[in-house]
């Protein structure tokens, strides 16, 4: 009994340390004062300026919205269809060579971002490849590629190995048999490949910090860093960064209601 | 019937240097039942991966009604597959998987409706259709794998154990929907199993494999009843296998008692090997009728008969079925009548390799150098070697041995075991021994100098 309410007890504490930092600014996203920390009662006024662009650097905002979404979009977009190609590779390897391309694939993953960083912007620099978008994009496939060959590969490994010479076997080409019968059995693990990727390039700072250039290209992370840099936070960041995660949240509570009701089908 | 639909010649195929199939030449008739049987890594699953298009051969032809499919895409080979884990698609329902193939052919929607309802109806499924896969029971996934199959119409059916994963009585009951469906399509089916009576129910010709090589094709009777070696003997059903003696046409003796029997043409005083089905072993009160004598020393209930293990007078053991029982320990009157007795060639006699004098007293085979008595040759001499199977010591340990390998296949013959063992550097080394060993059991060989027998070679390895 006692144990129980030790168990309970834990569980609460490490909750609250996980989630109090996003409730502490969801709360405060609400009130009106500029500084962080004083409540002068709940408003709207905050969400107001945010949408209206009543703020002073709105455009510069709104725009590093807008270049997180796309980059995230494209460089997932990329990373997904190159990660699944690279699994079905890495799969149909054997014994020592399969290990060692697994070991190379996940060796970017451990490796700290600044050094992924750095070392992609001496690469671009040392190609004369002007940094902006591309490299930003390029930087944020490169890290986001290996943990959708991970989500991809159990995927392979549960499939059933006849399926696709089946497919072959009733009529399929080579690339009938891949749209048709590979990407629809592959697709949870391409869309959670996805959805990591997404999620990763959204609050990449490190990388995208060495490879944007000297264009003036900001992302949300950037942004809010340069904007700290200046003297405290634009407050309308407290506003945004809510939405941003109430939109992750719903969006993580409807793929999992959908994965336990799949699973209950069974 | 007899035209022939799929003809296989010279076929063979290597996976990283060793040989799976060897020269294989079969030839299969329109509207047959073909079944390749053998063990697991005899070759059987290659074959047939080759005839869907899976694997390319590295010699030898396939060909169908007479055109080239070496090089033909799977997807462009008018046959389909059954898969032994049915491979059925997961992401679609039980209709859309049997409309696969027929959607890709763009055969018309009213046409494939008519067709899948069809062909569920005679995979009995008929309700099935809007179910998915993953709802099905492993028979009912089954029905549906070969529904999938044979809606489009295969010129060849091709089923790869498509059995193995069921329980026994869902496969009785399957082989028997296999075996009329066959019937009621007409479409030719070839079958693998390494289930010898899955492959006697169901085939017209039963081709059986083994290590790369076909060792018999025959209808079920024919394999059966007269196996061509030791190998399809013990493979198919229950055996005594033993040494014998071909005295004279119709003559032959075994466990040191004479008999008759139909074989001729092996000529005069040739060993080989007698192959005799325990059921064909009589009990008998008459001691007119009676050949030899034995002594009951097991007796166990089978269901339909009992099994009974005698020695005979003259200290064999054989393996005999009767519907009734005799007591452990009661002496018994057998008799075998000459058409039961089955004659095969013996396929070797002796070890026999190609060596090098290395030094004095030492020979190198097998990928060892053994010790033995060299005398009247000088080193670097090319030698063939002879050794009698008793006269290989197999030990349980490395020490002292001079190689060492596995034992890859048991055969009792009666009063010792025959075992090939496959040895260190790949070869094969035939072991008569009493000695009790598993499969796979690792030993250590070893050849006694005197019992090693040298001939000279001429360089270009003719005996002078």
């Amino acid at each position: 009994m006692v144990k129980k309410v030790f168990a309970r007890i834990y569980i609460a504490l490490i909750l609250v340390i996980l989630y109090a930092p996003i409730v502490f600014i969801a709360v405060f996203s609400f009130t009106e004062a500029k500084s962080l920390g004083n409540w002068t009662g709940f408003s709207l006024s905050l969400y107001k300026s945010l949408f209206t662009g009543g703020m002073q650097n709105s455009s510069a905002l709104i725009s590093a919205v807008n270049n997180t979404l796309l980059i995230a979009l494209i460089a997932s977009l990329i990373a997904t269809i190159l990660g699944t190609v690279a699994a079905i590779g890495i799969f149909n390897l054997k014994g020592r060579k399969k290990q060692a391309i697994q070991l190379l694939n996940n060796i970017p993953m451990i490796n700290p971002d600044i050094i992924t960083g750095v070392s992609l912007f001496l690469l671009f620099v040392f190609l004369h490849i002007s940094q902006g978008y591309l490299t930003v994009i390029l930087a944020h496939v490169t890290f986001c590629t290996p943990y959708v060959v991970l989500s991809v590969l159990p995927k392979l490994t549960q499939m059933n190995p006849n399926i696709y010479e089946a497919a072959l076997d009733l009529g399929a080409t080579p690339g009938q048999a891949f749209r048709k019968v590979l990407v629809p059995v592959l697709s949870p693990g391409m869309i959670s490949g996805f959805i990591l990727s997404f999620t990763m390039s959204l609050d990449d700072f490190a990388v995208t910090f060495f490879t944007r250039g000297t264009i003036g290209l900001d992302t949300l992370s950037t942004f809010i860093y340069a904007d700290a840099r200046k003297g405290g936070l634009t407050p309308e960041l407290k506003p945004l960064m809510t939405i941003i995660f109430i939109i992750i949240l719903v969006v993580l509570l409807a793929l999992n209601l959908k994965k336990s009701k799949h699973s209950d089908e069974k | 019937m007899t035209e022939h639909i799929i003809d296989i010649k010279h076929l063979s195929k290597s996976f990283s240097g060793k040989k799976v199939l060897e020269d294989i030449n079969l030839y299969v008739r329109r509207g047959e039942f073909v079944t390749l049987l053998g063990p697991s890594g005899c070759g059987k699953t290659t074959m047939l991966r080759m005839i869907a298009g899976f694997l390319d051969p590295d010699e030898g032809e396939i060909t169908l009604e007479g055109a080239p499919l070496v090089g033909v895409p799977p997807h462009k080979r008018p046959l389909n597959t059954v898969f032994q884990r049915y491979a059925l698609f997961p992401h679609l329902d039980v209709y859309d998987n049997i409309a696969f193939g027929l959607k890709l052919a763009k055969v018309p929607s009213e046409e494939i409706d008519k067709r899948v309802r069809k062909v569920l109806k005679l995979v009995s499924m008929s309700d099935y259709e809007d179910r998915d896969v993953d709802t099905l029971s492993g028979g009912q996934q089954q029905r549906i794998a070969i529904a999938r199959a044979i809606v489009n119409r295969p010129k060849v059916l091709l089923l790869d154990e498509p059995l193995a994963a069921l329980d026994l009585k869902m496969r009785k009951d399957m082989q028997i929907e296999l075996k009329e469906m066959h019937r009621k399509l007409g479409i030719t089916f070839i079958y693998v199993t390494h289930d010898q009576e899955e492959a006697l129910t169901l085939s017209d010709t039963v081709v059986v494999m083994n290590e790369g090589r076909i060792q018999q094709i025959g209808t079920p009777m024919d394999i059966y009843n007269e196996p061509v070696n030791a190998f399809v003997a013990d493979f198919i059903g229950e055996s005594n296998i033993l040494k014998g003696r071909m005295m004279r046409d119709r003559r032959v003796a075994f466990i040191k008692h004479e008999f008759d029997c139909v074989d001729e043409g092996f000529g005069e005083d040739v060993p080989v090997d007698v192959v005799v089905r325990p059921e064909d072993i009589y009990f008998t009160t008459d001691p007119a009728k009676c050949q030899f004598k034995a002594k009951v020393n097991s007796c166990t209930f089978k269901g339909v008969h009992y099994e009974m293990f005698v020695d005979t007078d003259t200290g064999y053991e054989l393996m005999i079925q009767d519907y009734d029982p005799y007591p452990v320990g009661s002496e018994v009157m057998l008799y075998i009548d000459p058409d039961d007795i089955q004659v095969m060639k013996k396929e070797r006699r002796a070890n026999v390799y190609e060596g090098e004098v290395t030094g004095d007293g030492k020979v190198e085979f097998l990928g060892a150098e053994f010790e033995c008595n060299t005398e009247g040759f000088a080193s670097g001499d090319k030698v063939r070697v002879t050794i009698r199977f008793e006269k290989v010591d197999l030990l349980d340990h490395e020490d002292e041995a001079v190689t060492t390998g596995h034992v890859e296949f048991i055969l009792y013959m009666g009063n010792h075991y025959h075992l090939t063992i496959r040895t260190k550097s790949g070869e094969k080394i035939w072991v008569d021994t009493n000695d009790i060993w598993d499969k796979n059991d690792f030993v250590g060989i070893n050849i006694l100098p005197e019992d090693i027998r040298l001939e000279k070679l001429e360089e270009d390895g003719q005996k002078v």
